[in-house]
């Protein structure tokens, strides 16, 4: 019959044609995973080989002199890092569990989470000429602590969202069974919502540090740079994230080789941290 | 052709199906006779919706499922669960409407004619009739004729299964399954679909699903009941329902499981 | 014995109360003020007309003209997204409709992973890898194909120097796509498999249930996706630093150099030399932040707030 071989053929040109859709969409599928392995390659490949033992114990040598190092920006990362972690998670961890535990009807709570939602995704940089504006100009000079505050701004959302649908995921039931003894509601939140929770609120946790760590931009001007080691966050403070931006657009060979192991060293490190963070969420 | 033979329009011979390495259908034997109606009953879990995915070959869609045995379709008598046969041919001949109204996020008459355009059809004015035709054959047209180009999601939800009825019917399939069609539908819903099953089988076959024994008893001609992966008894639906051979099936017909 | 007036009570919930309002509206609200205010001498002396459509940016003259920043930063936005976009929603379709189940976690998290990668690090790979890849091979490829054709030849003048328009929005490019096909993939596989059944049931191939029933149910996602990259995309900084130039001009062609607005607050923050400059860049700051804040706004409300209501069976 005529028009069952045409509905034949208009078949087999319909699945040629999926086919080839889909093969397209294969084809980005590894097209994306390609750079990665691209990058990671590179970063990994380039940063080995000017990796050495002297980057983590020596400070910077003056240009063209070997074996500098850069033991005073691992130093002030770390110290920016940790004091922007000790701020922004007890905020962070704090607004989140208001969004859960004391907003579900308030429309007004509901405004506040949405508008933390959107500082989620906000530009790292505008943070940084906040912070400028608010502590490093009326101080007068950059200093280590205001890089660690943009930091901690910028974290403090990232993990109110992620402990806000945490706590959402406790069944009501829980909760209920908490104030049906007597309970009252800092103890419901504090005994049966947090300890119920605890696991998604540290990968919460993990990811907002995931997040700063590999921030250049809110430290430009907040943290600044420093060619000495220094542990006065109220001075100008070296972080790995400047060091690279710094040795990178520099005219120096071992500049740039330093900023290849210092990218080396961060990347793994944010990866590490969001794998580990993968990892506590898998393990349940 | 004799005439046996053209009353026959899906023969299942030795069917056996595995989810995986779950056995779910054992040894499957049924005749589903043409422009009648098969229900299919037993309680949950007995296979049912398995066997009825199995004639348009949905359960192809998703890995480590498995088919043994035979179905055949008659007239041509191709086997449908043949590997040579291409599910999406036999998809076309053997139309489905689910659990659930589930219209597709566009406007009514893009839901009916879409069938048809996957049949190659083009021509303008030959979708707009076919499509009235449809929708005319789901009861629905008195409904929607003034709202075609509205979102399928403005009708209330007995209207919506109406309009996936007029969508799978409008392709003109010779095979209709219908997966517990009114499950999620209201009484006076439920009693419009009734209504319109009985009609359409004046067109086509139909099989049809249904954990409601009342309404299998109301509108099929013959009756399959299911247990446990196993077809127990099958018959017109009167005599099933009036003195069943089978102690499983007179338990679960008057209510005692299920 | 009234709970609500219980002394932990109080103290909890008052501050858990003031945690969540500073976080969601004086934080914002307090970076508008602060900025407003800072950019008051640049809004004085330039007038905000005069700044956003001046072209030239002159530090020495204390002449601010914004327009090719801003003309920047859309350009490169725009880049990146034609880039990202149709292979963001092929990834999707990928992983939530093709990859065997197996190695599904294997291409999700190697897509995350693209997107955890610092922003500094995807900028100076940029520099060192891409740029010189671009100036060397791709960008004399290009010119030479399409550089004698009419209209679009005039896109690819210019001598071919990787440090251009082109190579910071491929690498940006680069860097959306994890957030871009996230959130695509997302809103995939939010689709209820009923409705994809009854694609198949008719007889569909499974690219005509994707572009048919799963790319228009998930549309709400794909736009609020495809915004909130956007958004992300005006924002960045490190991942295009190294690659503009920062010059002040509004580029002729996509292999001329340009800046952006945060490019140029990044390198010309700490060496603003007078009032009028440094207010200048905190004007700049505050038409990003106006810029991005409305764009995310839009995507959070009037978009991915629908998804999640879009497909309820009535009736029932």
């Amino acid at each position: 019959m005529d028009t069952a071989g045409n509905l034949i053929k208009t078949v087999r040109v319909r699945k040629i044609k999926s086919y080839v859709m889909l093969s397209i969409a294969t084809v980005t599928a590894i097209y994306g995973v390609l750079w990665l392995l691209w990058i990671l390659l590179d970063v990994f490949f380039n940063g080995f080989k000017s990796l050495s033992f002297s980057l983590f114990i020596n400070d910077p040598a003056p240009p063209g002199v070997e074996g500098g190092g850069l033991r005073h920006a691992f130093v002030g990362h770390f110290i920016i890092t940790s004091l922007a972690t000790i701020m922004g998670i007890p905020i962070g961890i704090g607004a989140g569990i208001y969004f859960a535990e004391y907003g579900r009807h308030s429309t007004f709570v509901k405004f506040l989470r949405n508008i933390t939602d959107v500082m989620v995704s906000f530009p790292s940089i505008v943070i940084g000429t906040l912070v400028y504006a608010v502590m490093v100009k009326p101080v007068g000079h950059f200093m280590g602590i205001s890089g660690s505050v943009a930091l901690a701004l910028l974290m403090i959302p990232v993990v109110a969202i992620t402990t806000d649908e945490i706590l959402k995921l406790v069944p009501n039931s829980l909760r209920e069974a908490g104030y049906a003894l007597g309970a009252r509601r800092w103890q419901v939140i504090k005994d049966i919502s947090l300890s119920a929770a605890r696991r998604g609120i540290l990968t919460g946790v993990i990811l907002g540090i995931a997040r700063i760590t590999g921030e250049t931009a809110p430290l430009l001007f907040t943290a600044f740079n420093n060619n000495y080691l220094t542990l006065d966050p109220t001075q100008p403070m070296a972080s790995l994230t400047v060091t690279i931006f710094q040795y990178a657009m520099g005219p120096y060979e071992v500049w740039h080789g330093q900023a290849w192991a210092s990218a080396l060293i961060l990347t793994f490190g944010t990866l590490m941290f969001f794998i580990l963070a993968k990892f506590v969420i898998r393990r349940k | 052709m004799n005439e046996p033979q053209r009353s026959l329009k899906i023969l299942v011979r030795n069917f056996n199906f595995y989810y995986g390495k779950f056995h779910a259908l054992k040894d499957i034997n049924l005749e589903i006779g043409e422009n009648k109606i098969t229900a299919v009953i037993g309680p949950s879990g007995c296979g049912k919706t398995t066997l009825l995915r199995s004639f348009n070959r949905m359960h192809d869609l998703y890995p480590g499922n498995r088919y043994e045995g035979e179905i055949i379709l008659y007239p041509d008598g191709i086997n449908i669960i043949g590997r040579d046969v291409d599910p999406i041919l036999v998809r076309m001949r053997i139309g489905m409407v689910f659990q659930k109204p589930n219209p597709f996020p566009k406007s009514i008459f893009e839901n009916v004619a879409y069938g048809l355009r996957l049949k190659g059809i083009k021509s303008k004015s030959e979708l707009e009739g076919r499509v009235e035709e449809a929708l005319r054959s789901a009861a629905l047209w008195e409904e929607v004729r003034d709202r075609l180009k509205e979102n399928a999601y403005s009708l209330s939800g007995g209207q919506q299964q109406r309009l996936c009825i007029a969508r799978a019917i409008a392709p003109q399939p010779e095979v209709l399954l219908f997966d517990e069609p009114t499950s999620a539908l209201d009484p006076i819903s439920t009693a419009k679909i009734e209504d319109l099953v009985v009609q359409l089988k004046e067109k086509l076959t139909i099989v049809i699903v249904t954990h409601n024994m009342q309404q299998a008893a109301r509108i099929s001609d013959y009756t399959a009941f299911m247990y446990m992966g196993e077809l127990v008894e099958f018959g017109p639906t009167e005599r099933m329902f009036t003195k069943p051979s089978n102690k499983l099936t007179e338990d679960y017909i008057t209510g005692r499981f299920g | 014995m009234n709970g609500k007036n219980s002394i932990p009570e109080l103290i909890v919930s008052q501050t858990l109360g003031f945690f969540a309002v500073f976080v969601g509206l004086l934080f914002p609200l307090a970076t508008l003020t602060i900025l407003i205010y800072e950019s008051i001498p640049a809004l004085e002396k330039s007038g905000i007309l005069h700044f956003l459509t001046g072209r030239v940016w002159d530090p020495v003259s204390e002449v601010f003209g914004a327009l090719p920043a801003i003309v920047g930063t859309l350009l490169v936005t725009l880049i990146s997204s034609m880039i990202a976009l149709p292979v963001s929603v092929g990834i999707a379709v990928f992983i939530s409709e093709l990859c065997p189940e197996r190695f599904k976690p294997f291409f999700s998290t190697a897509v995350e992973l693209l997107g955890a990668i610092p922003s500094i690090i995807y900028g100076m790979w940029g520099l060192f890898v891409i740029a010189p890849l671009m100036a060397d091979h791709v960008e004399p490829f290009l010119q030479n194909t399409f550089g004698k054709l009419p209209l679009i030849g005039v896109l690819f003048e210019g001598a071919p120097t990787g440090i251009d328009a082109l190579t910071s929005g491929f690498v940006l490019s680069i860097m959306i796509i994890p957030f871009m096909s996230a959130i695509v993939k997302d809103a995939f596989e939010m689709t209820p498999p009923l409705l994809k059944e009854a694609g198949y049931g008719l007889g569909a191939t499974k690219w005509e249930v994707v572009r048919n029933v799963v790319i228009p149910f998930a549309l709400p996602g794909i736009i609020g996706g495809v915004i909130l990259s956007v958004g992300r995309a005006l924002g960045e900084t490190m991942a295009v630093a190294f690659l503009t130039g920062n010059v002040h001009a509004i580029p002729k062609s996509l292999l001329e150099p340009l800046t952006t607005i945060t490019v140029a607050i990044a390198n010309e923050f700490t060496e603003a030399d007078s009032d009028i400059y440094l207010s200048s860049l905190f004007l700049l700051a505050l038409i990003l932040f106006l810029m991005s804040f409305g764009l995310l706004m839009t995507a959070k409300f009037l978009i991915l707030e629908r998804i999640g209501k879009r497909w309820t069976p009535r009736g029932i």
